[in-house]
């Protein structure tokens, strides 16, 4: 499978704010957070199709979600997901001595992963400290 | 008869709007419309409706599984968990008002806590800058009032301050901004096109995490030397143009966000930029300002600055002197390295919103949360105790990003049997007390306490 390297920021949306009033465990917050944006260029080089799934992975984790096409226009080398449980699985905790995580500006992989499944922010939350109690 | 309450205040964002319209049932129980918000304040006060929000505290039992209790015996548990604790860490207040800080800062001296806020992801390492270098600030009703131009230097405001533009730095024609957009040029600086650089006169679309650069290009080309072709990806002559719109401003407005905080140096970015305002005055008027995010996260600076002498970080374990280092004393660094021994999250989602690693080193520790919602920190947690929303159903005091301080008001009647932040750690606060045999000297000395109603049981 192809694989591209990519500059990996985490920001603020509209929808994710708007999603996450209504509530973590809402569908909305689902559809606002678990996407990934990035230039329709580098989608072709990693051979990415719109609106499928990818697997993102940093120095500390990786995630799946769902590659689309950028809704504020990203630059090539760049990638954007939006704050929150998926981003919050690959955003590195370092904080150079000042408390405050590189929540933008690290180094990921991208690479297609069209047949794996979306994790609920429940499911990767409670999963990873080992609380889940659901199926797959 | 339903009930237009006017003049209340949205609790989300730090433009902290206080301009918004809530139609309330005549019982003052539902709310039915909401007018001059943006989407995500209506979203918040609708959601206040949302019938199956907690009225109890929910523990969870040894099978994995939550169960309801009663608030006397959550109120126990808190206060024995943070007695045992070696350093309890207590979090967040982003979302609070400030009575629930001033009450919690009474909590984490008695427990001997490390006591920190949102600001240690968020704004943390602007208050680092202006520790090294000032702040040079004003009031949003200066922006509004006088500022020609406008630069949005690593933010967002179209998608984290929706009205931030409309009602402070772009639209509102003000005292000396009669022609109000028309008479301001905007400047923008991201990385990507966002909707905020397409309001813009002009898009400085820099390579991610290269401000230092173009803020040391910008001081370098203001002092009248000479700068390379190309700096962080943007040409000499753009650069040029942009420091000249800035200088030939009657007053320059430079807001900054999580575009220069949470990416590399930080601190460092913050520091460059305000040293930018300060050689702006040398030639016109310039003032710099923070985006804050929550409402009310510049209300924990200010109380525990009146408290403690310190805005976040602040760790109370010595019991007599307070000490700040962040890198040391913050919230992800004291997780990272296992410092901690229990994990309170108050009004935030630290499970959503901190680095999973982060949590997960926290939850090997008992991890309590404060929230009148649901969410991932009230879902991982050992104990869930809800409260009331402050601005919705529980009024206060909030500080808005320029820090003028606010009154919030209650619009609906509060759950019945659910306390505010404040009653909760004020009870709490007894309660350690009464475990450790002392006096609860703070409640006492407190004139305008909710809890407990009778002061004779002191």
């Amino acid at each position: 499978m192809p694989k591209i390297s990519l500059n990996m920021i985490t920001q603020r949306s509209i929808e994710e704010g708007a999603a996450m009033e209504k509530g973590k465990t809402n569908p909305d917050y689902f559809d606002a957070c678990s996407i990934c944006e990035m230039h329709p260029d580098d989608m072709k080089k990693a051979g990415i199709w719109k609106n499928t799934n990818v697997l993102v992975t940093s120095e500390c984790g990786s995630v799946i979600v769902k590659a689309i096409t950028a809704t504020q226009y990203v630059p090539p080398g760049l990638a954007h997901i939006r704050q929150g449980v998926w981003a919050n699985q690959v955003v590195p905790p370092r904080t150079q001595s000042t408390g405050t995580p590189q929540y933008s500006g690290f180094p990921v992989t991208i690479e297609p992963a069209p047949d794996e499944k979306l994790k609920t922010a429940l499911q990767l939350v409670q999963g990873s400290v080992g609380l889940w109690k659901g199926g797959q | 008869m339903p009930k237009l309450i006017k003049g209340v205040g949205c609790p989300y964002c730090g433009s902290s709007c206080d301009d918004i319209e809530v139609l309330v049932s005549d019982d003052e129980t539902r709310i039915l419309e909401v007018h001059n918000a943006c989407i995500i304040g209506t979203n918040l006060f609708h959601h206040a409706n949302d019938p199956t929000r907690p009225r109890l505290p929910r523990q969870r039992q040894p099978d994995g599984s939550v169960k309801e209790i009663p608030y006397e015996e959550a109120i126990d548990y808190f206060a024995k968990t943070l007695l045992a604790a070696k350093k309890p860490l207590i979090y967040g207040f982003g979302s609070t008002n400030c009575e629930g800080m001033s009450a919690v800062g009474r909590i984490a001296e008695k427990a001997g806590a490390v006591l920190d806020n949102c600001a240690t992801i968020c704004h943390g390492p602007s208050f680092l800058a202006m520790f090294d270098n000032g702040y040079p600030s004003c009031t949003l009703g200066e922006a509004k009032n006088r500022a020609d131009v406008v630069v949005f230097w690593g933010c967002n405001p179209m998608h984290a301050h929706p009205r931030h533009t409309s009602r402070y730095s772009i639209f509102p024609r003000g005292y000396f901004t009669q022609k109000g957009q028309m008479q301001r040029t905007v400047l923008c600086v991201d990385p990507r096109e966002t909707d905020t650089a397409k309001l813009a006169d002009h898009h400085l679309m820099l390579d991610q995490s290269h401000d230092y650069e173009l803020f040391d290009a910008f001081r370098t080309v203001l002092r009248g030397f000479d700068i390379p072709e190309v700096v962080a990806g943007i040409p000499r002559e753009k650069i040029k143009e942009a420091a000249e719109i800035m200088k030939k401003a009657k007053f320059c407005m430079i807001f900054f966000g999580m575009g220069c905080t949470h990416t590399d140096g930080r601190n460092h970015n913050i520091d460059a930029a305000i040293s930018l305002t300060r050689d702006l005055n040398e030639h016109t008027k310039c003032s710099i300002m923070a985006m804050r995010g929550h409402y009310n996260i510049a209300g924990p600076g200010q109380v525990w600055s009146w408290q403690f002498g310190f805005p976040y970080c602040i760790d109370l374990t010595k019991g007599s002197h307070a000490h700040m280092n962040p890198g040391e004393t913050s919230s992800i660094d004291l997780a990272m390295r296992d410092e901690v021994d229990c994990f309170v999250n108050v009004g935030t989602d630290a499970g959503a919103h901190f680095p999973i690693q982060a949590v997960q080193h926290l939850k090997k520790h008992p991890w309590i949360t404060v929230d009148p919602n649901f969410c991932m920190a009230s879902e991982i947690a050992d104990l869930h105790i809800p409260v009331r929303i402050a601005g919705v159903d529980e009024p206060g005091v909030v500080y808005r990003m320029d820090n003028v301080p606010i009154q919030f008001r209650a619009v609906i009647k509060g759950l019945p049997g659910v306390p505010s932040d404040e009653e909760l750690f004020d009870m709490v606060y007894e309660r350690m007390c009464e475990l450790t045999n002392t006096a609860p000297i703070w409640l006492a000395a407190k004139e305008d306490r909710k809890y407990p109603q009778n002061p004779a049981v002191i």
